[in-house]
C-alpha cells in the first residue's frame, strides 16, 4: 500500500518534471531511434554533431518564439528578419568588404532588438493584435528586402563571418552548437529567474499578473525583443551555413511556431516549457533528417509532416488536460 | 467544465489546424528558378518514364539543339530556330505617333524574372519609336493577371500586348480574349491557344535536362554514384528536364544513387548532400534541375572534406564563381533570360507588318569550361543571371547591381 503511494508520487512527480513537454520527449526519442534504425552511422560524432549544427539555427529561434507565446503572443516576423538579416550582412559586405565579422554580427543583433521592440510597442501600446503586428512586420521586411535588392543581394559573405555558422571550434566542435548550447542556456536561466516567472503569469491571466504588480507590458515588449535577437543570431547562423539567398529565412516562422507548439507550450500562452519547446525543434530537424533518409518523395513529405504534427499535439492536448483535471480535483488546485 | 478549459481547447485545436496548414504552405510554396515553359497537353502511355514524357517533343528539341540559328550571330535574342514564318501585314501600325507597348507580367517573384525584367527594360529604351511602356505585375496571381490582360487589351491604348503567363490553362481564355482586339505576343511559358501572333521562348526542358547529364555520363566513370537533386515534382518544365536526363542515365553505366527535392533551399540542399555522401561513401556526379543551390551542393562536399565530383548548374553568378574560383569540373545550361529582350523586338516587327516566325524558338547556350570567362564578369550579384545578353545594353553593369 506504502509502495503504491511512493510510486504514484514519484510518477505523479516524474509527470510534473516533464511538464507538458512529455509528449515531445517521447516523440523525439521514437525519432532518434527511427534514425539509428535508417542509419547505423547517424551516431557517429560528426555525423551527429552536424546534425545539431543543422537543427541550431532552428533551436534559437523556437526559444525565441517561446518566450513571445508564453506570454501570449505570436512573432510571425521571425523568418522575414532571418531573411533581412542575411541580404544586409550580403549588402553590407558588398559595400564594405573588410567589415570586420564582429560589428556586423553585433549589428544584425542590435537590429532585430530594434525590430522586436518595434513590434512589442506597436503590441502592447497601440493594443494591436500581435498576429497583425508581426505579420505587418514580414510583410514590411519581405517588401524592403525585395525593394533594395531588386530580389538579387550583392556581395558575398567572407569566410570569417561564416565561421559561426560553417566552422568548427578545436577542430571538431561546430560554432553553431556552442551557439546553440549558450543560447539554450541562457533560456533557461531566464525562465527561472522571476523575469521568467512574470512572463509566464502574464500569459496565464494578464490581469492577475498586473494586479500582482507585474508590469504585463514591459514584460511582453522584451520577450519580443528577446525574439528579434534570436531570429538575428539565426541569421548569423543560417547565412553562415549556406550563404547569400533572398529566401533565407522562408517558412522559419512557422517551424518555429510548429516546434514550440510540438512541444507542448499552449498557444494562448501560461503554460510550457522552454526545454520542450527547444526538444520541438530537434524533432522537427530529426523529422525531416529521417524523412530524406528515407527517400520519402517531396511531395508526400509535407503530409507526413503534418499528420505527425497533428498527432503529436492532439495526444498532447487529449492527455494532458484529463490529468490536469484530476490532479485539480484530487488536490484541491494546486498551481502547476 | 470551466470557461478558460474551453478557451484552452479552443486554442489547442486551432493550434492543430494552424501547424498543419502551415505546414502545407511553406512546404508547398516552393520558389522557382525557371519558370514554367510552354505546355501542350502530353499524352500518356507508351514506353515513357513519366506522364511528362513526350517523345516527340523530346526528339524535336534534341534536333534543335542540333541545328545552327538563323539571324545575327553574337545576338541570340534575335536568333531563330527552324522559323514557320507568318505574316503581320494585318497589324501594321496605322498613322503616326510613338508606339504605346504594353507587357502583362506574371510577376518578379524570382532573380531570374528580376534579371529579365531589367533586361526588358532596357531593351524598350534602346528603341526611341516606343513613346510608352506599361508594365503590369501580376504578383504570380492568376486572377490579377486576367482582369490586367482586360484591362491592357481593353481600356488603355495599347498597341500591341505582350504577355508572360502566369499558369497555362487558367489564362489562355483571357490571352484568347485580348488576341480579338490586338496582337498579342507569348512568351516564356505558353498558353494553350496559337491566337497570339508569335510565341516566344528557348528549345526547352528536354535540350537543358539532356546537356547536362550528357556532360556526367561523359565525365563520370562507369558505376559512379549520381545524386539527381531536383527543386519539387510536378513543375512541367522541370519534369521534362529530370525525364530527359532519367533517359540519359538509363542508358549510361551510371548509378542514380538518389533523387531528392531541394524546395530550391540552399541549406536544405547542404543537409541533403551530406546525408547522401555519408550514406553512400561517395557521390561521383552531381546533376540539378537548376543552379540556384549548386553552389551549397558544392559547400556539402567541401564541408565534408572530401574533393567535388563533376557538377551541373546554371548561368547564376555565384555558381560561375565557385566554378572558377574552386576549378570545378561542371557545365551549365541556361534558360536563358536573354529570351525578355526578344518580345520587344518581335512586337516592333509585327506592329512594322513584318513577318515573324508563328513560334519564335531561341537558341538556349550552355557555358562550359571553354567558354566561361566569356560569361562570367566580377562585380556582378552572386543571383545574377550571366545569360542576360545585357552585356552591351545602356547602363550594364549598374543597372543590373553590378559594380561599375
Amino acid at each position: 500500500m506504502t509502495t503504491a503511494t511512493a510510486t504514484g508520487a514519484t510518477y505523479k512527480r516524474v509527470v510534473r518534471s516533464l511538464g507538458t513537454g512529455a509528449p515531445v520527449y517521447a516523440l523525439l526519442a521514437v525519432l532518434l531511434v527511427l534514425l539509428a534504425v535508417t542509419d547505423i552511422g547517424f551516431y557517429e560524432p560528426d555525423r551527429f554533431l552536424a546534425f545539431v549544427k543543422r537543427a541550431a539555427p532552428l533551436v534559437i529561434l523556437a526559444a525565441g518564439q517561446y518566450l513571445v507565446i508564453v506570454c501570449g503572443e505570436f512573432d510571425l516576423s521571425v523568418g522575414a528578419i532571418v531573411t533581412a538579416g542575411v541580404v544586409a550582412a550580403a549588402e553590407v559586405y558588398g559595400s564594405f568588404p573588410d567589415a570586420p565579422w564582429l560589428i556586423v554580427a553585433s549589428g544584425l543583433l542590435l537590429a532585430g532588438a530594434l525590430a522586436g521592440l518595434v513590434n512589442g510597442l506597436i503590441t502592447t501600446w497601440l493594443r494591436v493584435p500581435s498576429f497583425i503586428t508581426t505579420l505587418g512586420m514580414m510583410l514590411i521586411l519581405e517588401g524592403a528586402v525585395f525593394y533594395w535588392t531588386g530580389g538579387s543581394p550583392h556581395g558575398q559573405l567572407p569566410q570569417d563571418f561564416r565561421q559561426l555558422g560553417r566552422g568548427t571550434a578545436l577542430g571538431w566542435l561546430p560554432w553553431a552548437v556552442v551557439a546553440c548550447l549558450a543560447a539554450g542556456a541562457l533560456a533557461v536561466l531566464l525562465m527561472r529567474s522571476d523575469f521568467g516567472r512574470t512572463l509566464v503569469a502574464t500569459g496565464d491571466s494578464e490581469r492577475t499578473a498586473a494586479l500582482s504588480g507585474v508590469r504585463v507590458h514591459r514584460a511582453r515588449v522584451i520577450a519580443f525583443v528577446l525574439s528579434g535577437v534570436a531570429a538575428a543570431l539565426a541569421a548569423v547562423l543560417v547565412g553562415g551555413f549556406s550563404g547569400v539567398s533572398a529566401q533565407a529565412g522562408r517558412g522559419y516562422e512557422f517551424e518555429a511556431i510548429t516546434a514550440v507548439v510540438l512541444g507542448g507550450v499552449v498557444l494562448g500562452g501560461g503554460r510550457g516549457s522552454v526545454v520542450a519547446a527547444m526538444a520541438g525543434a530537434f524533432s522537427l530537424q530529426a523529422l525531416f533528417t529521417l524523412l530524406n533518409l528515407r527517400g520519402v518523395s517531396g511531395a508526400l513529405e509535407s503530409t507526413v509532416q503534418g499528420v505527425i504534427v497533428i498527432a503529436a499535439v492532439g495526444i498532447g492536448a487529449a492527455d494532458w488536460s484529463r490529468l490536469r483535471r484530476r490532479r485539480t480535483n484530487s488536490s484541491g488546485g494546486t498551481p502547476t | 467544465m470551466n470557461p478558460r478549459t474551453v478557451r484552452r481547447r479552443t486554442l489547442a485545436s486551432a493550434a492543430v489546424l494552424l501547424s498543419g496548414a502551415l505546414l502545407a504552405a511553406c512546404s508547398s510554396d516552393t520558389p522557382l528558378d525557371a519558370p514554367a515553359a510552354a505546355s501542350g497537353s502530353t499524352e500518356t502511355g507508351g514506353d515513357k518514364p513519366s506522364k511528362f514524357f513526350e517523345r516527340s517533343e523530346y526528339k524535336r528539341q534534341l534536333a534543335l539543339a542540333r541545328e545552327t540559328p538563323r539571324g545575327p550571330a553574337g545576338r541570340p535574342w534575335e536568333q531563330m530556330l527552324e522559323p514557320q514564318m507568318t505574316s503581320t501585314a494585318q497589324y501594321k501600325k496605322k498613322g503616326s505617333g510613338g508606339v504605346h507597348l504594353c507587357f502583362s507580367n506574371a510577376g518578379v517573384f524570382n532573380p531570374w524574372r528580376q534579371v529579365g525584367l531589367k533586361t526588358m527594360k532596357a531593351e524598350v529604351r534602346l528603341h526611341k519609336d516606343i513613346s510608352d511602356f506599361t508594365v503590369l505585375d501580376a504578383q504570380g496571381k492568376d486572377d490579377k493577371q486576367i482582369s490586367d490582360i482586360q484591362e491592357l487589351a481593353g481600356s488603355k491604348d495599347c498597341d500591341a500586348l505582350v504577355v508572360s503567363p502566369n499558369t497555362t490553362a487558367t489564362l489562355t481564355p483571357a490571352v484568347k480574349e485580348a488576341c480579338d482586339k490586338l496582337p498579342v505576343i507569348v512568351f516564356d511559358r505558353g498558353v494553350e491557344t496559337d491566337c497570339a501572333v508569335t510565341f516566344v521562348n528557348p528549345i526547352g526542358g528536354y535540350g537543358y535536362g539532356a546537356v547536362a547529364a550528357d556532360f556526367l555520363v561523359d565525365k563520370v566513370e562507369p558505376e559512379g554514384k549520381i545524386l539527381a537533386l531536383r527543386i519539387s515534382p510536378g513543375v512541367d518544365v522541370l519534369e521534362t528536364r529530370w525525364s530527359a536526363a532519367k533517359l540519359a542515365f538509363d542508358k549510361s553505366e551510371l548509378d542514380v544513387a538518389d533523387v531528392k527535392f531541394t524546395d530550391g533551399d540552399p541549406a536544405k540542399t547542404k543537409s541533403i548532400v551530406a546525408d547522401a555522401i555519408s550514406r553512400h561513401g561517395s557521390i561521383d556526379g552531381v546533376w540539378m534541375d537548376s543552379g540556384a543551390t549548386a553552389v551549397a551542393a558544392v559547400e556539402a562536399f567541401e564541408d565534408a572534406g572530401v574533393d567535388v565530383p563533376p557538377i551541373t548548374g546554371e548561368d547564376q553568378q555565384d555558381f560561375l564563381e565557385a566554378w572558377k574560383d574552386k576549378k570545378l569540373t561542371a557545365i551549365a545550361p541556361t534558360y536563358p533570360t536573354f529570351q525578355w529582350r526578344t518580345p520587344v523586338i518581335a512586337a516592333l516587327r509585327v506592329l512594322d507588318g513584318k513577318p515573324v516566325p508563328k513560334e519564335w524558338k531561341l537558341p538556349q547556350p550552355t557555358v562550359t569550361q571553354a567558354n566561361l570567362d566569356e560569361y562570367l564578369r566580377d562585380g556582378m550579384p552572386p543571383l545574377h543571371y550571366a545569360m542576360c545578353g545585357c552585356q552591351r545594353m545602356p547602363g550594364y553593369p549598374g543597372d543590373w547591381g553590378g559594380k561599375k
